[in-house]
C-alpha cells in the first residue's frame, strides 16, 4: 500500500528535472520496477494519475518496465530468472545465490513536449 | 519533442537520509535494529521483555512507530526507557526522515541499543531503508507457517528472524521448523530465535546475542 508514497517520489524526482517555465507538457515517465520491489503497478499507476493532476505533470503516462528477478549462484556460477522468488539455484540446489537484478525502483527517462499554445 | 534521461533512484532521498541516520549511529555506537512483522506478533512485547533483561546491563533506547496512539511509548515509557512516538497518520511504514525526526527529539548516549520499532505490515517497510544496522522480522506462532512464502521482501531483507509465542504451540497447528523451512528457502542466512514473551523461553538466547552485536 505503499504505492502513493512511491508515485509522490516519482513526481517529486520528475519535477526537480523540468526546464524552468511552464511551456513543457511532460508525455510520458518511464520508470523500472523490478519483480521483487513489492510494487503494484495499477494502484501506482492510480496514485500517479490522482497525484500528478495539480502538477505540471497532469496528463502524463506512467510507462513501467519490469525487470525479471535473477540470481548468480555463489557455487557453479550460473544465471538464473526466478519465477517465484524461492532463492536457490535450479542447477545445483545452493541456496547461496545473489540477487542481480528484480529489486529495481528508478525513474529511467521522461518525454517532453512544448505546448500548443506555446508555439 | 525531447527526451530527458533521468536514471535516479526513486526512494534516493530516503536512502541518502538513511545513510546519514547510519553514519550517526555508528559514529555514537549505537546498535539500531528496525524490528519488522505483521500487527500483533508481539514486536512491542520482545522489545519490553528485552528492556527487562538487559537494562541493567547495557543503555536500551526505542522509537515506536504506530498509524495511531501513543499507546506503545507508554509501555516502554512505563520501564523508564527513553522513547519517542512516532505516529504515521495511516501511512503503512516509517522512512528515513521519520526515523532521523525522532532520533533528534532524543536524549541518546554514545554505545546505546536502539529498537525502531516499526508500523506492523509485512509489506511496505521492507522497501524503506532506516539507517538501521539490520531488520528483525518477527512471526507468531498463529501466523500460519506459510508466511515467509507470502511475503518474502521482509524475510529476504532481514538478518534475524524472532518466531514468537511458541508458548501456544501445544494448542495450535503450527509447526516452527515449517516456518523456519519456509523462511531459510527465502534467505538461508537468517538467524533465528524461538521466543515466548509470557514464559520467556528463548529470551537469554536472544539477548545474549545482542550482548554479543554490542561487543559486551
Amino acid at each position: 500500500m505503499h504505492e502513493v508514497s512511491i508515485a509522490q517520489e516519482i513526481l517529486t524526482i520528475v519535477e526537480s528535472c523540468l526546464p524552468e517555465g511552464n511551456r513543457f507538457k511532460v508525455n510520458w515517465v518511464k520508470i523500472e520496477l523490478g519483480e521483487f520491489s513489492n510494487i503494484l503497478p495499477e494502484p501506482l499507476e492510480f496514485g500517479f494519475e490522482v497525484l500528478s493532476k495539480e502538477t505540471r505533470l497532469s496528463g502524463a503516462r506512467l510507462l513501467i518496465e519490469k525487470i525479471p528477478l535473477t540470481v548468480k549462484c555463489s557455487v557453479c556460477g550460473i544465471i538464473t530468472t526466478l519465477t517465484e522468488p524461492f532463492f536457490y539455484c535450479p542447477l545445483c540446489d545452493s541456496p547461496n545465490v545473489e540477487i542481480l537484478t528484480g529489486t529495481e525502483m528508478k525513474v529511467i527517462e521522461i518525454e517532453i513536449n512544448e505546448k500548443d499554445d506555446a508555439k | 519533442m525531447s527526451l530527458i534521461t533521468l536514471e535516479r533512484k526513486i526512494l534516493e532521498k530516503n536512502d541518502e537520509i538513511a545513510d546519514e541516520n547510519r553514519k550517526l549511529f555508528s559514529e555514537m555506537g549505537i546498535l539500531a535494529l528496525n524490528l519488522v512483522s505483521s500487527p500483533g506478533s508481539g514486536k512491542t512485547s520482545v522489545i519490553e521483555e528485552t528492556i527487562k533483561m538487559l537494562k541493567q546491563k547495557i543503555k536500551i533506547a526505542v522509537i515506536e512507530g504506530d498509524c495511531q496512539t501513543n499507546l506503545d511509548a507508554e509501555r516502554i515509557d512505563a520501564l523508564g526507557i527513553p522513547v519517542v512516538q512516532i505516529v504515521t497518520n495511516g501511512s503503512c511504514h516509517l522512512d528515513a526522515m521519520l526515523v532521523r525526526d525522532a532520533f533528534e527529539k532524543m536524549d541518546i548516549d554514545n554505545s546505546t541499543l536502539l529498537f525502531i520499532e516499526n508500523v506492523g505490515n509485512l509489506v511496505c517497510p521492507a522497501a524503506y531503508d532506516l539507517g538501521e544496522a539490520m531488520k528483525v522480522v518477527i512471526i507468531s506462532t498463529t501466523e500460519g507457517d506459510d508466511k515467509p512464502l507470502k511475503y518474502p521482501a521482509m524475510f529476504r531483507n532481514s538478518e534475524v528472524l524472532i518466531i514468537n509465542k511458541i508458548d501456544l504451540l501445544p494448542y495450535i497447528k503450527s509447526n516452527v521448523k515449517e516456518i523456519i523451512k519456509n523462511s531459510h528457502l527465502i534467505n538461508p542466512n537468517l538467524k533465528v530465535f524461538t521466543t515466548s514473551c509470557t514464559s520467556l523461553e528463548g529470551l537469554n538466547e536472544w539477548c545474549d546475542y545482542l550482548l554479543d552485536k554490542l561487543k559486551i
